[in-house]
């Protein structure tokens, strides 16, 4: 996104902060929640993003991390801990978890790294709904308080939203500078050339586990966060098609760009919202609209802008090189 | 002078098939020592044994006197082994720069101080000068995928030169650079060589870049060394003239 300058992109963000903190004030209970999901959504979409766009590695687990971070916020706020400990708990649990299943990144690679995911995924599912003597099984856990936050009780939808907005931009901050970091850099070599990073010196299995671990980690943050926005949780939201819709917010948002989650979310979580008003239709309008768009653009609609602004510069500069050189012809 | 790298009965079999078949030598400190000899002799697969990418089947490689045999190429390179591949290896979508200070970064501080410090690890400056360096400064903003062919050779040898190598294995750096191209990467090479010190063995077919920058030349055919010595002592070889020169 290097083609716009910076002063207007800075605006253009504050602009859209803004708009996220004031507009908001007048939805209904029903649009905080959307609202709200979108929030959270994004944050485990980064996450997956950091894996998969960034770092190059496939998984289909995502969902699973999500549960794991609810199921450990729900049973300790149900038992009296403050939402906090929660979210640091479930990190810890998410970063664990997703550097153990990282170490099968170490010998498979894409589609086989699919299954691998794919089948933990599976595993997180059956353990929700058969260990019910910590998860409650079928019937879930219910009334799962929401936080106090500096004293103010965030039980209401607006103020819950905003703990939920505020949580993803501090994870944004945080993958921001990760990217941007010499790791951010490692991710995108594991991604690029594996071969070529290891003669450089770039320790790729530590990468790649790492990948997996704060990719993961992010998926518990917002698993964390859902539990208090929904107040009931059972298993059924966590299984596979989470971990296939996660996947498909990164691919259409625009896999290894950072604001490929924010609009990948948006698009998962509020078009079939915006769809409603065709009724028994919307689901496959949706379905219709995501085919068309991957078909146009396998990039994710940050693809497309990237082209563009690409062709821009690519442009400029010919036109640039062209000046160049009619400055250097002779002078009759 | 002291061996850097010594070599000592490498093998490596595929199933059935011997690659390398028991090969010996040594480099000594601030050479540069050719590796000649026709296609699938073993010469890519002992740049690869040596350089950890392969597990050898027998022999050992020490570095500086200690046995190095086995360790991943990333401990290696840390160490200071550094390689250049003789089909493209780049990050395509990584600029020029960016593919320069990925080179040099992990030999910068530690994972932690990665990080939580800078976000080019303070190799910026280095990145450029070694863009100039290379000839390669009007592209230097570009993803590495957008550069030709031969531009990109020189970027990768750019990259084997970032964290400061002792040694480095390159593997046909001048298969597909055009002929002024080379020029400057012969150039490039030895000024390297003399100003830093830096001991390469090279991979190469073109005769006349081997012959005119190695001190020594090494020829392998069917997985052994058949010569070693100067090279106007190898170019009159009769066995070399046999399996690879040809009359």
């Amino acid at each position: 996104m290097s083609g716009f300058a910076k002063p207007l992109k800075i605006a253009f963000g504050l602009i859209i902060i803004a708009a996220l903190i004031v507009v908001p004030m007048n939805f209904n209970r029903y649009g905080l929640f959307i609202l709200s999901q979108w929030a959270v959504m994004a944050i485990a979409a980064m996450g997956l993003n950091l894996t998969l766009g960034y770092a190059g590695q496939v998984s289909l687990a995502q969902g699973a991390f999500v549960g794991i971070g609810a199921y450990a916020a729900a049973i300790m706020t149900t038992h009296g801990w403050p939402l906090p400990a929660a979210i640091v708990v479930a990190i810890g649990l998410s970063f664990a978890v997703g550097w153990v299943l990282g170490y099968p990144a170490l010998r498979v690679q894409h589609h086989y790294l699919a299954f691998v995911t794919l089948a933990f995924s599976t595993l997180a599912f059956l353990v929700f709904r058969n260990e019910s003597w910590l998860t409650g099984g079928i019937y879930g856990i219910s009334n799962i308080p929401r936080p106090h936050i500096f004293g103010i009780a965030t039980s209401k939808p607006l103020p819950f939203y905003y703990v939920c907005l505020g949580s993803l931009a501090i994870v944004s901050l945080a993958v921001w500078w990760l990217i941007r970091s010499p790791w951010g850099r490692a991710f995108m070599a594991l991604r690029e050339n594996p071969l070529r990073a290891q003669s450089l010196g770039v320790d790729t299995r530590r990468y790649t586990l790492m990948a997996f671990a704060i990719g993961s980690a992010l998926g518990g943050v917002a698993g964390a966060l859902y539990a208090p926005l929904t107040q009931y949780i059972d298993p059924v939201p966590f299984n596979l098609s989470l971990s296939l819709d996660l996947l498909m917010m990164v691919i259409v948002g625009g896999a290894g760009f950072f604001l490929g989650p924010f609009l990948g979310a948006m698009i998962a979580v509020l078009l079939p919202e915006w769809l409603r008003f065709t009724e028994g239709y919307y689901l496959m309008l949706y379905a219709i609209a995501v085919m068309g768009l991957l078909i146009w653009s396998p990039t994710g609609i940050l693809g497309i802008l990237d082209r563009y602004l690409a062709e821009r510069r690519t442009k400029a500069a010919s036109a640039l090189r062209a000046v160049a050189k009619s400055r250097l012809e002779p002078v009759q | 002078m002291s061996a850097v790298l010594e070599v000592t009965n490498i093998k490596k079999n595929f199933g059935g098939i011997s690659a390398v078949g028991g090969v010996s030598f040594d480099v000594r400190e601030g050479e540069i020592l050719g590796l000649i000899g026709p296609n699938g002799c073993g010469k890519s697969t002992l740049f690869n044994c040596i350089l950890g990418q392969l597990t050898p089947s027998g022999g050992e490689v020490r570095l500086d006197g200690k046995v190095v045999t086995g360790l991943r190429p990333a401990e290696l390179n840390k160490l200071g082994v550094s390689r250049t591949f003789q089909l493209l290896q780049v990050f395509p979508k990584l600029s020029v720069r960016e593919n320069l200070i990925l080179a040099g970064q992990e030999h910068q501080g530690s994972m932690a101080s990665r990080l939580v410090g800078r976000s080019d690890a303070g190799l910026t400056d280095a990145a450029n000068q070694m863009i100039g360096f290379f000839k390669l400064d009007h592209l230097a903003d570009e993803p590495a995928g957008g550069l030709s062919y031969g531009q990109q050779k020189l970027l990768d040898a750019a990259m084997a030169f970032m964290g400061g190598p002792r040694l480095v294995l390159l593997d046909e750096p001048a298969g597909g650079v055009n002929p002024s191209m080379l020029a400057d990467l012969k150039d490039r090479l030895v000024a390297i060589n003399r100003e830093k010190n830096a001991t390469f063995v090279v991979i190469e077919h073109n005769m006349e870049f081997v012959m005119s920058l190695c001190s020594r030349v090494m020829v392998m055919a069917e997985g052994k060394v058949l010569a070693m010595g100067r090279p106007d002592e190898v170019r009159k070889d009769p066995a070399v003239i046999e399996a690879y020169l040809g009359h």
